[in-house]
């Protein structure tokens, strides 16, 4: 940790990393104010890829192309999936908006001032310089598997579960108990 | 005993990131061009080598050969009517053949194709660009492919060209698992995700009592070899898995609503660099990327200068017309069959290969702790033996209950025709089991 540079002369990387963040919050808003339901996957996905920039500016490679690879492209196109095979609207679909609206504006405000306080109050003026091949495989992979290891299994368990509990819900064949 | 033969001029990671801006522009532009006529050739060559493997002569009336044949294809796409339907959602049928095209040309630009050499002056090697994780950026480019069919299928505003996507997406992502972990196993020995330094890797084998061992991947990688093959034609959507096209249910597939014009060219032109793409990989992670096949790789200078873009581009041409092959000789798979391959049989068994290599490499690192690696192997052994003998006894259990279920149906049907509540024949009808005779004799016309 070494002491901020000036606010006042931002580096290309951090203006690169902004108008990244812009458009994916950018992004993000479209997806729930659009009244396309195809096109609020779509943005969905511009907001990750935004995401997968802000990584690759904060040269965390890896975790990039990752998250281009399973959020773009497996989670949204099984998103996509669903739509289009429960009814796949063209057009704009009045029913789209609930009336939940003001209530979930303030859980997102109020998710948002909470992420904010912690990161400000947590960090302040700390400064992390960025090196080349610090978010490279493997760093990653060591610091994953000597560091933290039983964060990582306890996850593959919950995921396993979660795999385990889908099947089981989608097959008719198995009864329930009692 | 590792003998890495690894010459001066070999890339690695190091060497990229330091050409000269027109020298990439020069590379880059040099790639597009020779896609595109990798295209427009490639398109003539499966046509004229499906035709021989049918016994027949295909395209052979403009220019020599054929060989304009598709030049004066492109040409007439161009020139017809460029449709837009009128319920499409037009701003994503005009994306889509975009978004199918682009991630194709990119993921290219990773592909190696040679070692350093001097161009203009400026030492710089046969490869656009490298990253420490290169391949799996041909997969995220793969993946985001995807969309360009899924959005043509859902814009067209078709139920045929939305079946065709629905099939794509489903298809494309259960594949991409399969191809993924079929990567591993290079990653495991390779060491690096970086394509340049797996190519080098694949520079010399370990040597056993002085006798070199074969030192491409697809050698001592096989299984995994064979996984990568048949998920790459699973990925581009090439029979025998072209169901998201299906000619023969679908009319096109997803690209139904693009009648023959600009746009169905840029879709085919995606097509065709996604199957170029698939095919470089499969040369840089198992077949030793630029590097000389075994007989010619006896000469010396054959790893060295431009040589290896021969190599490279003979390849090319093997596995590309491998495609053809299989184009010529299987039929379509069935929908349920080409996703039970994918969850059931290659991803299972890549898993169990992926642990087995891991073992392998884990008694090769000095220091490890043999009877912890036994005990946890005899460990996996034994519960798969358990899991694979409690899933085998439930099947032969639903087995043996559905036999008896269709005897009792059929004594009861044989007593009693209509107690289905529909007048069906007696069930033991002669010619059921085959009649002794002919019922018309031969040569009685």
């Amino acid at each position: 940790m070494t002491d901020a540079p000036s606010y006042l002369s931002p580096t290309g990387q951090e203006i690169v990393f902004l108008l990244l963040g812009a458009v994916a919050v950018g992004a993000a808003l479209l997806v729930v104010t659009t009244r396309q339901l195809v096109h609020a996957a779509l943005w969905l996905v511009v907001t990750f890829g935004a995401l997968a920039g802000c990584y690759l500016v904060l040269t965390a490679e890896f975790v990039a192309w990752v998250q281009v690879l399973i959020y773009v492209g497996a989670i949204v196109v099984l998103l996509l999936f669903g739509i289009m095979l429960t009814r796949a609207p063209i057009g704009r679909s009045a029913d789209l908006d609930s009336g939940n609206r003001p209530a979930a504006a303030l859980v997102a405000l109020a998710t948002a001032a909470v992420l904010v306080t912690v990161v400000v109050d947590g960090f302040r003026t700390a400064y992390a310089p960025l090196r080349a091949g610090g978010g490279s495989a493997g760093e990653i992979g060591s610091s994953v598997f000597r560091n933290w290891v039983l964060p990582f299994e306890a996850l593959s368990v919950l995921l396993l579960a979660a795999l385990i509990g889908a099947i089981v819900l989608s097959r008719t064949d198995i009864r329930g108990r009692g | 005993m590792r003998t890495t033969l690894l010459a001066a001029a070999d890339p690695t990671l190091a060497d990229f990131g330091h050409d000269p801006l027109w020298i990439s522009i020069i590379k880059a532009v040099v790639i597009f061009i020779v896609l595109m006529l990798g295209v427009l050739f490639g398109v003539w060559f499966e046509r004229k080598l499906i035709s021989r493997m049918q016994n027949r002569y295909g395209p052979n009336r403009a220019g020599k050969f054929g060989l304009l044949q598709s030049v004066a294809d492109g040409l007439k796409m161009g020139l017809k009517e460029d449709l837009m339907p009128r319920t499409v959602d037009k701003v994503i049928y005009f994306i889509a053949p975009v978004v199918l095209a682009v991630p194709a040309f990119l993921a290219f630009s990773v592909v190696p194709m040679g070692p350093k050499v001097s161009m203009f002056g400026v030492e710089t090697p046969l490869q656009l660009t490298d990253l420490p994780v290169a391949v799996l950026l041909v997969l995220a480019m793969a993946s985001v492919g995807v969309y360009g069919i899924v959005l043509a299928g859902w814009g067209s505003r078709s139920p045929y060209a939305m079946l065709g996507g629905l099939r794509a997406s489903a298809q494309v992502v259960s594949y991409e698992i399969a191809m993924g972990l079929s990567f591993v196993g290079v990653f495991l020995y390779a060491g690096t995700l970086s394509t340049s330094e797996i190519v080098g890797a694949q520079a010399g084998g370990n040597e056993i009592f002085g006798v070199p061992m074969p030192s491409w991947y697809m050698i001592t990688l096989f299984p995994s070899f064979v996984i990568y093959v048949i998920t790459m034609l699973g990925e581009t959507n090439r029979v025998p898995f072209d169901l998201p096209e299906g000619e023969g249910e679908l009319v096109g597939g997803f690209q139904t609503e693009y009648s023959n014009s600009l746009k169905f060219a840029v879709i085919m032109l995606a097509e065709y660099v996604n199957v170029f793409v698939v095919s470089a990989m499969s040369i840089t992670l198992f077949m030793g990327g630029w590097r000389a096949p075994w007989p010619i790789s006896l000469w010396d200078g054959a790893n060295s200068g431009w040589w290896p873009l021969l190599w490279f581009f003979a390849k090319m041409v093997l596995v590309f017309a491998f495609f053809i092959w299989c184009r010529a000789s299987l039929p379509r798979v069935r929908y349920d069959q080409l996703m039970a391959l994918g969850w059931k049989i290659l991803i299972p068994v890549n898993l169990a290969w992926i642990l087995l290599i891991a073992t392998a490499k884990a008694f090769r690192l000095t220091g490890t702790d043999r009877t912890l690696v036994y005990a946890l192997g005899i460990v996996v052994l034994v519960g798969c033996a358990l899991i694979w003998w409690r899933f085998d006894s439930v099947m032969q259990r639903r087995k043996e209950e559905r036999e008896a279920q269709v005897q009792a149906e059929f004594e009861e049907l044989g007593a009693e025709p209509a107690a289905g509540g529909f007048p069906v024949p007696p069930l033991d009808l002669p010619h059921y089991h085959g009649v002794a005779r002919k019922e018309v004799s031969s040569g009685s016309n």
